[in-house]
């Protein structure tokens, strides 16, 4: 779907060489750091951001040439509200149906089937501007679902929502997979990725750092299991010189020293190091490990 | 032309399409890049929901300015200039000031509104992620603030036959007259509002913009009394070009003045399109 592409801000490189390709029919978590080029990337994917260079082709149309034909096929979640404050819930569904040119006949079920969908239904008749935050994400996530779309891209959908509400969400995307609908979603919670993601792609610095099924990912970059020992005061980082000379990959959190692919370490080295708790691995360890940051 | 094209390609499928087209499927589709009504229309729905909530405030500024302007100034200054061009002053200004009403009702919503929906609201950003493009949201957010111009222009011309201006079947053209400038002053706006770096230059734009256009065009005194200079500036003004066609209207028209005034008007809209959708695109896309 995108093909080396190059997004420039000024000096700044945004999107740096991006390749990234959707399969039909998944649901891709696309993880990285802030800043990493995430947004910039959806907003490529809707040609509201222009890139400097590469290949962009989305359900087949070239961008952003075809940018018209493939939005009318594309729901977009952004990442920063943009609901009609003064229209009431119901008009806000309702302006996008024309948007998304529904046809006049079937408008009045799209903006009941999407009120459905958020569970809004008692609050047709409310202003956005009075509805809670997870009410607006919800009433934002519908409108861009009201035409059917193929192509569904979320925008940390689930940022500030209380778990409940969260829980909710993934049902609903996991839902629309079920229907056949591509999703592309970007999100910094882990643990959002690794329960909804068929694929993740790990972004940093503007390029895919890794990509592949989660289960995959954690056992290429992270092994099966972490051993975590808290760095005291005899030196942790004599430790982890010794690990990285074994070409065992380490991390810190705070006062802890996470070894990754702890399987791996060898008896050799069992005396210096004793033994830590043991833990499975996660998607979080490949993502500090390739990124260098932390995450939530 | 455009609609035998996409014609061409999905009957014959002869040697145009072959060259021309690669996205197979979706011949029965406008190409792509091309201007639609569609969009045009979904963006209007927008505004008509958010009229249906706001129209008795917007309608009373619009119509209730106009008037007291034309009381004060009409009956005032009326009683002391007496008659002007062989008309009374309260006809005369009656028909200027549809002209200063639709520049009020069409420059400050192309200006202000847009700039709070694009910068504050991200309005636009959430409609561009639908299949609308720039240029398309540009004509409908201009042609509704032109449609309401068009009605509310009317709003003074009213109170002149109140007053006993005589009502003339021409004036059924005031409401076309009114949606033209209308839809040029908003695309002015659009312009300007995506051209000023923050929302505080408006102001240069109001006192610097729009007051001398309000004052040299004709409105209050016509524009035969000023230095040669400030005429030419006059017949450069837009309004300038209002204000004689809603007076033609009133008190005869003159058919050749008249194309040329309407001409200017429409080569008013083609540049502010121009302009409006530029700076527009400049701001929405990146
Ligand atoms: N319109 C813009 N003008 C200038 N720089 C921009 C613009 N949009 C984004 N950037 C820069 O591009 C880089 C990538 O930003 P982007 O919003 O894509 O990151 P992100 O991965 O979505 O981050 P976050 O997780 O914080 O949302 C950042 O350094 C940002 O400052
Ligand atoms: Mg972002």
């Amino acid at each position: 779907m995108l093909r080396n592409v190059v997004k420039r801000f000024g000096s700044l490189t945004a999107v740096d060489g991006l390749d990234l390709e959707v399969p039909a029919g998944i649901v891709l978590g696309l993880l990285g750091p802030n800043g990493a080029g995430k947004s910039t990337t959806m907003r490529m994917l809707t040609a509201q951001s222009r890139a400097d260079s590469g290949e962009i082709t989305i359900l087949g149309y070239a961008m952003p040439r075809a940018a018209k034909r493939a939005r009318a096929l594309m729901g977009v979640v952004p990442q920063h509200d943009n609901l009609d404050e003064e229209l009431t819930v119901g008009e806000n569904l309702e302006v996008f149906t024309h948007l998304y040119r529904v046809p006049r006949s079937q408008r009045a079920d799209a903006v009941e089937r999407a009120l459905r969908l958020a569970h809004l239904e008692d609050r047709r008749d409310t202003r956005a501007d009075r509805l809670s935050g997870g009410m607006r994400r919800r009433l934002l996530i519908a409108r861009g679902l009201v035409h059917r779309p193929r192509l569904v891209l979320l925008d940390e959908p689930t940022v500030g929502l209380d778990p409940q509400v969260r829980q909710e969400l993934w049902g609903l995307i996991t839902g629309l997979r079920d229907e056949g609908v591509t999703v592309l979603m970007s999100t910094h919670y882990i643990e959002e990725a690794e329960r909804l993601s068929d694929e993740v792609a790990l972004m940093a610095k503007g390029r895919v750092v890794a990509r592949g099924v989660p289960g995959d990912l954690i056992a290429e970059h992270a092994g099966k299991t972490v051993e975590e020992f808290p760095a005291g005061p005899d030196g942790p980082a004599g430790m982890e010189d010794i690990l990285r000379s074994g070409e065992i990959p380490t991390r810190r959190t705070g006062a802890t020293l996470s070894v990754l692919r702890a399987e791996e370490i060898p008896d050799s080295l069992r005396d210096t190091l004793g033994r830590g708790d043991t833990r499975a691995s996660n998607l979080e360890d490949v993502f500090v490990t390739l990124t260098g940051e932390r995450v939530e | 032309m455009g609609t035998d094209r996409i014609g061409g390609t999905g009957g014959t499928g002869g040697t145009g399409g072959a060259g021309g087209t690669g996205g197979g499927t979706a011949t029965a589709q406008a190409p792509p890049g091309r201007f639609e009504f569609a969009p045009v229309a979904g963006v209007l729905a927008r505004e008509w929901a958010l009229y249906r909530r706001s129209w008795r405030p917007t309608t009373f500024a619009a119509v209730a300015e106009p008037i007291i302007m034309l009381l004060a100034f009409g009956v005032g200054l009326g009683s002391l200039v007496g008659a002007i061009g062989g008309h009374d002053y309260i006809h005369f200004l009656g028909t200027g000031i549809v002209a200063t009403s639709v520049l009020f009702t069409s420059m400050f919503p192309g200006l202000i509104d847009t700039y709070v929906r694009r910068v504050f609201q991200h309005t636009y950003d959430g409609m561009l992620a639908a299949p609308v493009d720039v240029r398309e949201l540009v004509t409908a957010e201009a042609a509704w603030i032109a449609i309401k111009a068009g009605v509310y222009g009317c709003a003074p011309l009213l109170v002149a036959i109140g007053f006993g201006l005589p009502a003339s079947p021409a004036m059924l053209l005031v409401p076309i007259i009114a949606f033209t400038t209308g839809f040029g002053f908003a695309l002015t706006g659009i312009w300007m509002s995506a051209s000023v770096p923050s929302i505080k230059t408006m102001d240069y734009i109001i006192s610097g913009v729009i007051t001398p256009l309000f004052l040299i065009a004709g409105t209050f005194f016509p524009i035969d009394t000023l230095p040669d200079w400030a005429q030419t500036v006059a017949k450069i003004n837009p309004l300038y070009h209002c204000v004689e066609l809603v007076r033609s209207t009133a008190f005869g028209l003159d058919p050749l003045a008249d194309l040329g005034h309407f001409a200017a008007l429409i080569a008013f809209i083609a540049v502010a399109w121009c302009l409006a959708v530029f700076q527009m695109r400049r701001k929405l896309i990146d």
